[in-house]
Parts: C-alpha cells; structure tokens; sequence
C-alpha cells in the first residue's frame, strides 16, 4: 500500500479507457460472432473487416441529438445513465491484474463489488420509472424484481467462496486458490456448485439471454431505456457491455483462478528466475485475460443457443431452483471445510 | 484503514468524472431541435393514453419485501463464512455450524410458506 496517489491516479485512468476500448471491441466482437453464427457477414463495411464500426458508432451518438420526453423527470432522467456508467467503470478497480497489480486492495473489495452491483439496480429503476412511459416502467420493474431476485443467489455463491478463503479480501481469495499445486485449488473444482449458480446469476445480473427480459425487444420495444437517445443511450449502452465484461472478469477472478497460471507452481520450479519478475506478471495479465476471453464469449454463446426464459419461469428459477441450491451449497463448503480444513 | 478506501474514492471521482463528460459533451455537441412529436412520449407511433405513472401490479412489492428479508439473511452469513475457519481452528467449529443450520432451515421455513402461499407466482 506504499504506491504513491498519483501514481494509483494514473493506473486508474489507464484501467477506465482499457474498459472503454475492451466495451467497444466488445461490441465489434458480439456483433461479429452473432453473426457468423447466423451465418451472415456482420459489419464490415468501416475500417478492416469492420474493426471500426463501434467507434464510429461512438461518434455518431455523441452528435446525435439528445432527445428527453416532455412528460419524463429531467434530473432522474439524466442521473439514471450517470449511475450506470459509475458503477460499471468502478467495479473493475477491485480486480486483481496480476499479483499485486489491484488498483483497491483492502479486507472487504468482495463486499465492496456486491454492494456496487447492487446499486445498478436503482440505475435502471431509476431510468424506468423518470421516463414516464409505459415501455420503460414495465422493463424498468421487471429488471430491477430480476436482478434482486439473483442478487440472493449471487450473494450466497459468494459466501461459499468466502468461506473456502476464510477472507473478503479479493486478492486473498485468489491466492487462496493456489492451494493444491496445478489447477485443483481453482473454486470451480472445489465449488462446483457455487461456480455454476454464480455464472448463472452473473447472466441475469448483466441482463445478457436468456435473462434479458428487461429489454424483450419483441414485447417491451427497448425496455427500460425506450425513452433514451444519443449518448444517453451510448452511456446505457457502454455500461451494459463494461458489465458484461467485468462479469466475467468476476466470474474468472472469484471461480477460475484469476490471475493464476494453471501449473504456476510447476512453471514456476521449472524456471526459478520467473519467480517475482515483470514476465510472470504480464504472463498472469495475459492469463486472465485469455480466461476472461472464454467467458465473454461464453456469454455470446449462451445468447444464441437459449430462448428467452418467460417471466414467471425467471422468477420460478430465481426462487426455487437457484435460491434453494445456493443455501444448501454454502452448508455443503461449510461442512467440507469443516471435515478437510478443521 | 480509511486510507484503504482512498483508492476506491478516486476511482468513483473518475468514474463520475467520465459519466459526467459523456452527458455535458453530448449535451453541447448535439443539434437541439425540439418539437412536439419528437419530445412526446413514445407509444409504437400512437398518441400517448394517459401516464405511465398508474398503478402497478403488487407483486413487485411482494419480491421486493421478500429480498429485504433474504438479503439481509446473506448479510448475516458473511461475518460467518469469514471466521468460520478461525472457530474450526479454536475448536467450537461444529457448534457454529449446527446454529448455523438452524438459522437457514429457519428461513427456508420462510421460504417454503411463501412459495406455498403463491407469494412467487408470475403467471
């Protein structure tokens, strides 16, 4: 903690524009993969193979006209995309690049990223109900009862984790998954349970298929975010892929290792002088990324694979399958630690 | 300690600092050509009937009381799963679990009367 505040300031201003280009090569990428999974070209007319159409995108909505209803609430209105906005870019501070590499390191960073993602939920709310109309109330209503319902859940898997590590700290926790040499101190094969109701959650939690009800283009026209336009919409736009992102930045930090090599310890014994330098840690950044890759894409998988659930069989596995599972998962580690560990 | 949480100020402060950024720099780059149709509120082309501020169905308010409660049962849970190495390791490991045990079945008492109730049905 003796790295000066400038320097963090730096870091932090890095980490933001990072996730503003990952959000607009992520929107390139969904775009692209969608559609060479249906068979079709996607973008490609601007920059090669259409690389630049999401920048391009960026400028056309920052000149577009920002146009609010008349009957909506203008403070609300403009402050629901501002908290969006927030909240995603904030979330990634409490992930861990590489060892040592965290822009926030305290004894409560998990606490921290569930107490943010929780007030996403107020964003949406918030834009559904100030835009005043019958479109965005009904997304903005539904988002916000889903997205409370997995909360639970996700809040559960996460106790499980934070039982295995004894610890609320987020670079505790993958350190802690180092026990057990190669890849078998990973959480996803000590909670495997955990790990499956927590991507799942994550799914509903970013509003991704088959959770994405709240913006049901067919019934619900754009959802809670109907009444927005210009870069208000770009601001509900880049959240909702700057959360995609640290989803699975999430996903892979708390479940799969993080930064972790698979084999770092073997790797490490067969070439001791990686041990502590700059190499191992840009091989764990790539390493992250390249399992945060995985998930992205996973995401997009899932996008074309499932229909869209129906709302009352949301809420049906919300509260009976995924609730119920996630209490008895975290009496499960609890027991499994008690047997292994105590 | 609260030097800790410097760090997660400044991000919020940048954070906000970009959000802010976008709205103004959309505000002042865009064209501001309001009329009436474009300003009203959208129906799939329709003129609006009334607002959208009517009353809802109940059951919002049913989810939402119903995560209070759950919520703060996982808020509970934490303090728990944190040291619950720590009492393992002083001994009183299985005694925690047992009062443990017992608080979730409590509450998925709760649970089970509220699915039974139809305090959860969408349909």
């Amino acid at each position: 903690m003796d790295v000066p505040l400038w320097l963090l300031a730096i870091i932090a201003f890095g980490v933001i524009n990072f996730m503003l280009i990952s959000a607009s090569v992520l929107v390139y990428a969904e775009r692209k993969v969608s559609a060479y999974m249906q068979n079709r070209p996607g973008p490609n007319r601007v920059g090669p193979a259409g690389f630049l159409q999401p920048f391009a995108d960026v400028f056309k909505l920052m000149f577009k006209e920002d146009v609010a209803p008349r009957a909506a609430s203008p403070f609300v209105h403009s402050l629901a995309p501002v908290i969006m906005v927030v909240i995603a870019m904030t979330v990634p501070a409490m992930i861990p690049f590489a060892r040592g590499v965290v822009i926030v390191d305290n004894s409560v960073t998990v606490l921290i990223i569930l107490a943010l993602t929780s007030v996403s939920v107020y964003g949406v709310t918030m834009a559904g109900w100030s835009s005043n109309s019958k479109f965005s109330l009904l997304g903005g209503l539904r988002s916000s009862a889903q997205m409370i319902s997995y909360e639970l859940s996700m809040g559960l898997a996460v106790a499980s984790v934070v039982l295995l590590a004894g610890s609320l700290s987020v670079v505790e926790i993958v350190e802690d998954q180092s026990v057990g040499g190669a890849v078998l101190g990973w959480n996803v094969f000590r909670n495997p349970l955990g790990a499956l109701i927590f991507v799942i959650t994550a799914f509903a939690e970013t509003n991704r298929a088959p959770f994405d009800l709240p913006e049901a283009e067919q019934e619900l026209v754009g959802g809670y975010h109907t009444e927005y336009s210009g870069m208000k919409f770009g601001m509900f736009f880049l959240a909702e892929y700057v959360n995609w992102f640290v989803a699975s930045f999430v996903i892979v930090t708390l479940f799969f290792g993080g930064y972790l090599l698979p084999f770092e310890p073997q790797i490490l014994a067969a070439y001791p002088g990686l041990e502590g330098s700059v190499g191992l840690g840009l091989l764990q950044a790539l390493c992250l990324l390249v399992k945060v890759g995985f998930f992205v894409f996973l995401f997009l998988w899932v996008r074309w694979t499932l229909p869209r659930f129906k709302y009352n069989q949301l809420m049906e596995i919300g509260w009976k399958v995924m609730l119920p599972a996630a209490l008895v998962n975290v009496l499960l580690i609890a027991i499994a630690v008690a047997v292994f560990m105590g | 300690m609260p030097a800790d949480f410097v760090p997660l100020l400044l991000m919020l402060v940048l954070a906000t600092g970009l959000a802010l950024t976008l709205l103004l720099a959309a505000r002042w780059l865009g064209p501001r050509r309001a009329n009436p149709v474009k300003v009203s509120t959208y129906e799939s082309g329709m003129d609006p009937i009334g607002t959208a501020r009517q009353r809802y169905s109940v059951k919002f308010y049913l989810v939402a009381m119903i995560f209070i409660i759950f919520d703060v049962e996982v808020v509970f849970l934490y303090p728990w799963a944190v040291s619950f190495q720590e009492f393992l390791a002083a001994g009183s490991g299985v005694g925690v679990l047992v009062v443990v045990t017992i608080f979730i079945l409590v509450l998925a008492v709760g649970l089970l009367y509220d699915i039974k109730k139809g305090g959860l049905e969408f349909d």
